[in-house]
């Protein structure tokens, strides 16, 4: 038995929110010392399980089993493949530099970062996850502390409805996904909820015809997949710094990863003859998105939609059902996810401290807060998918596999990329360049260490693969040989 | 002592109420030694509680007192989590002065909780309506027990005189059983209602109308909210749990044992209430002012879920309606308990009152954090596994369209209790200077609320060996 790495990955934020709620509310510095090492003792986890998956051998790794409840055959059933390796890390980077981000949050810390960390477990868990009712359960954690985060820290204008809207919208997908999810396991006769037993159970194509719609709808929810992506611009406005960065960064590849894990994978018939509709939608969600975004004067709601945008890109590169865009949709997970979470990361701070978001009223940031401008312009840059970058790692083979099936999608959806060009061209322009507001003159101060920090390590990262693919590209790959498998072979 | 052995809980919970009554006399009025009489109560139902689960546990089930009584697993983890329930809501009795002071209220408390051991356990028509007046008629008073208030008395009127009514429906139920089959055992019935005829149509909707009431069951819901409002909140709470839940019992007993051969019609019977049940219960919930209301109707409303199961007419549904009811026993004693210390500190119901309440008390914020959320149906709470196993069911029978009314319902419930948060975390008080001064709690209360979180937690993680007892219970009566 081996060191049980994934289980620790996935109850420290647990444990570590226990403790935090054990300290006075009183102890801030405390509170916030023990978020930030534990945060970073899960980055470590999870560099440790990345780095040491072995790629030749391919499959589940790190996996770990035990009995939870025999007579249902639920079992607590953890491992990795090379799609999940990247997102567990990509958690933990986005958790270590969201606590860093929200080093300064003054109203009830010790609340804040408690349900920050009950829902990164609960992240955690659903892409540890081999198990179909475990990942309901962690899903279903990693949703609702989403409520309380957004109600209470959120933005007072319109933090009371997005939370709402948010909360009822995913967990609308994930109950209609776990009746499919029960519909699967009565229908297979196999007493199991092992996702690894269930892919074998071949189910009915009329069967698999039927349900694939629902479940794969259902996380696709929390994707942002249009015509349901509308909690989800809301849902980032509203949410405070850290969340947002959480929620656009990690929480949309929960949904874009189960969809994937449960639907495409133990449903792979009804995948195939869903495919053309789930094309047409994200299809839309990615043209749509960008334009949408395009003429917003809101700065995060610019990020909001070009995250529905970006999202409908690996919803795109699922529905290909190729071995090109299943990878660049596992890279496109990835990368969006720093990206996105380095945009918020920018966001908060530029709102931090000129008070506005409304880009009009901004301008000439470059000067005091030179880093920022640096990491939004790399994060654009990312974002229209511009060789040397992640985005294009992770942007082109999406293409690519668009091209071998329907090359006409692939053309509209390439629009996009010039409109996203314009746009977030246009916001680094208009915020970090020219002149400064009378207003804001002398307002702006410098930002924090830590928060230098954060954007360093995420700037780096997208710069790190964009360069060298080699970092993340073969493990996704052999996940992705996983996924052909089943595609083929039922 | 083998003949005790199957009534041992009620036997000693008969000692302790009549030790009750010994005692108190002796009590000078003064409230610390008023609040023995609370703690002596409690440690009581603990110990019959700890002295059951270690020498009464039933082997395989067998037919007591010439076949009143049936001495099964279905009984006895229901008689288990009565004594329970009662226990807790002793405690919260203590926090209340014109209950927590007075032999009487532990008395009632314990004369009703010996009725319901006994609903779960009676094998026979006689002894299933001596049960069930056993415990309501004590519940009545409960319910009307503060007579200076005008709505406490209020509330015992109402719901004794729908409580009388439903009785007799009942029991003209009960009696046409007799009068077309000549038996009075349940389990001597199954062979008589072969066809949906006349005869068991008649009786299936007496009986239901009877016992519908009892769960507050659409459409004998009415009286529900106003009694819940009018009562005691401790008391509202053991009614919306523990009485809520014997009725259950009876309604598995009942329909299983006599009603086998036709489970086809009453099962649509039952699917159709429990839709109505859960919608009407949540759609109301919706518009409520008062805390106590809502969870009046939301409290309808879990009584709809739990039906689900029962509906389903299998194994695992049976065992999962019991461990939806433990779960539920223990979520909704945690709310009332919140609802019961909050209504005495700021001497308000209303959902107002709870404004500013995590600054005020951060870890009564908590505490309620896991109450509303365990109802709402999240995970790591045992609200979730608890529907999860009845939708399960639900599913595995071919009712998925139940499963998926059940399921929209979730949603419609998940958004009032998430506003009940907002007001407890979200929202300030109007007079900001009196956030600074914080909730104190009673000890008896924080007692019992941290039992009531601790079992929630447990039960919504490692629920294998729980659920493992509600399918002994359910396999002990198919």
């Amino acid at each position: 038995m081996h060191f049980p790495f994934l289980s620790v990955i996935v109850f420290t934020p647990l444990v570590a929110a226990l403790i935090i709620l054990l300290y006075k509310p009183g102890q801030k510095k405390a509170i916030r010392v023990t978020a930030l090492s534990a945060a970073v003792f899960a980055l470590a986890m999870s560099l440790v399980v990345y780095f040491s998956y072995d790629k030749a051998l391919a499959g589940y790794q790190f996996v770990e089993k035990y009995s939870w409840m025999p007579m249902l055959g639920i079992s607590l059933h953890f491992g990795v493949d090379g799609m999940s390796a990247p997102l567990v890390l990509l958690t933990g980077i986005v958790m270590v530099t969201g606590v860093m981000i929200s080093w300064g949050i003054e109203d009830r810390p010790r609340e804040f970062f408690a349900f920050l960390f009950i829902l990164a477990s609960g992240v955690f868990g659903v892409f540890a996850s081999l198990d179909l009712f475990m990942l309901f359960f962690f899903y279903e954690i990693a949703v609702f502390p989403m409520y309380l985060l957004i109600s209470i820290w959120g933005w007072i204008k319109t933090r009371e409805y997005a939370a709402m809207k948010l909360t009822l919208y995913l967990f609308i997908g994930s109950v209609v996904s776990m009746i499919g999810a029960l519909v699967m396991y009565w229908t297979s006769g196999l007493h199991t909820f092992d996702m690894l037993v269930l892919e074998t159970a071949k189910f009915s194509p009329a069967f698999q015809k039927i349900w694939f719609l629902p479940v794969f709808l259902g996380f696709a929810i929390l994707g942002g997949i249009f015509p349901f992506h509308n909690w989800s611009p809301d849902g980032h406005v509203a949410a405070p710094t850290a969340v947002s960065m959480f929620h656009a960064g990690v929480l949309m590849k929960l949904g874009a990863f189960a969809a994937l894990r449960v639907g495409i994978m133990l449903l792979p018939q009804g995948a195939k003859f869903w495919a053309p509709l789930i094309i047409v939608l994200a299809l839309v969600n990615i043209v749509y998105g960008a334009f949408i975004a395009s003429v917003q004067t809101d700065f995060k709601y610019v990020i909001g939609f070009s995250s529905v945008s970006h999202m409908g890109l690996v919803m795109m590169g699922f529905a290909t059902l190729t071995p090109e865009g299943l990878t660049g949709a596992g890279v496109q997970m990835f990368s969006h996810g720093i990206m996105t979470a380095l945009f918020f990361a920018a966001v908060g701070m530029v709102y931090d401290r000129a008070h506005t978001r409304q880009i009009p009223e901004l301008g000439g940031m470059i000067k005091p807060l030179p880093l920022v401008g640096i990491a939004v312009i790399v994060g654009s840059l990312v974002s229209m998918g511009m060789p040397g970058f992640s985005g294009f790692i992770a942007e082109f083979p999406i293409f690519m596999g668009m091209w071998k099936t329907h090359a006409i999608v692939a053309i509209i959806a390439a629009i996009s990329i010039v409109v996203t060009a314009s746009y977030v061209l246009l916001v680094v322009r208009r915020v970090f360049f020219g002149k400064m507001p009378e207003a804001l003159e002398g307002h702006i101060t410098p930002i924090r260490t830590l928060d230098k920090i954060a954007l360093v390590l995420l700037m780096a990262l997208m710069i790190g693969i964009g360069l060298f693919p080699a970092l993340i590209v073969p493990w996704v790959q052999t996940g992705v040989q996983h996924i052909l498998a089943l595609l083929g072979g039922a | 002592m083998s003949t005790v052995l199957p009534i041992l809980p009620e036997a000693l919970l008969l000692v302790l109420g009549i030790l009750i009554l010994i005692i108190d006399p002796f009590l000078r009025k003064d409230a610390a030694r008023r609040s023995f009489l609370g703690w002596f109560t409690v440690a009581g139902m603990f110990i019959i509680l700890a002295v059951s689960l270690a020498f009464a546990r039933p082997a395989n089930p067998t037919q007591v007192f010439g076949g009143m009584l049936r001495f099964d697993w279905l009984g006895f983890v229901f008689a288990m989590f009565f004594v329970f329930a009662a226990g807790v809501t002793a405690l919260f009795f203590m926090d209340a002065e014109q209950l927590g002071r007075r032999a009487e209220a532990y008395l009632l408390l314990v004369a009703a909780t010996i009725g319901m051991c006994l609903m779960a356990a009676s094998a026979d028509l006689v002894m299933l309506y001596l049960a069930i007046e056993t415990t309501s008629i004590p519940l009545y008073l409960l319910a009307g027990f503060l007579k200076e208030d005008d709505k406490s008395t209020e509330a015992g009127f109402k719901y004794m005189l729908f409580g009388a009514l439903t009785s007799a429906v009942l029991l003209y139920g009960l009696s046409l059983i007799y009068g077309f089959t000549g038996k009075t055992n349940l389990y001597d019935l199954g062979s008589y209602f072969s066809s949906f005829n006349l005869a068991a149509v008649g009786i299936i909707f007496l009986v239901l109308a009877g016992l519908a009431f009892k769960v507050s069951l659409f459409p004998f819901h009415f009286w529900a909210p106003d009694v819940y409002e009018g009562a005691p909140t401790q008391v509202a709470g053991f009614l919306s749990t523990a009485s809520k839940a014997a009725g259950f019992a009876v309604i598995i007993r009942l329909f299983i044992a006599a009603f086998p051969a036709i489970h086809a019609d009453w099962s649509l019977i039952l699917a159709v209430l429990a839709t109505l049940t859960m919608t009407v219960g949540n759609l109301i919930a919706l518009a409520q002012k008062s805390i106590k209301r809502m969870l009046a109707y939301s409290s309808i409303a879990h009584a709809g879920y739990a039906m689900i199961g029962v509906v389903a007419f299998s194994q695992l549904g049976i065992a999962s309606v019991v461990f939806y009811l433990i779960g539920y026993v223990l979520t909704n004693l945690l709310a009332f308990g919140i609802v019961g210390t909050v209504g005495r500190l700021t001497g308000s119901d209303d959902f107002q009152a709870y404004a500013g309440l995590s600054r005020r008390n951060p870890t009564l914020g908590l505490a309620s954090l896991v109450a509303f959320l365990s109802l709402a149906g999240m995970p790591p709470f045992v609200g979730f596994v608890a529907k999860f196993f009845v939708f399960s069911a639900a599913i595995q029978a071919g009712w998925v369209w139940l499963a998926i009314v059940g399921v929209l319902n979730s949603i419609v419930g998940l958004y009032y209790y998430l506003n009940v948060l907002k007001y407890i975390y979200l929202y300030r008080m109007e007079n900001q200077d009196e956030e600074q001064h914080q909730l104190q709690v009673a000890r008896p209360v924080v007692i019992g609320l941290i039992v009531l979180v601790a079992g929630i937690l447990l039960l919504g993680i490692l629920f294998g060996p729980w659920f493992g007892f509600a399918t002994k219970a359910a396999a002990s009566i198919f």
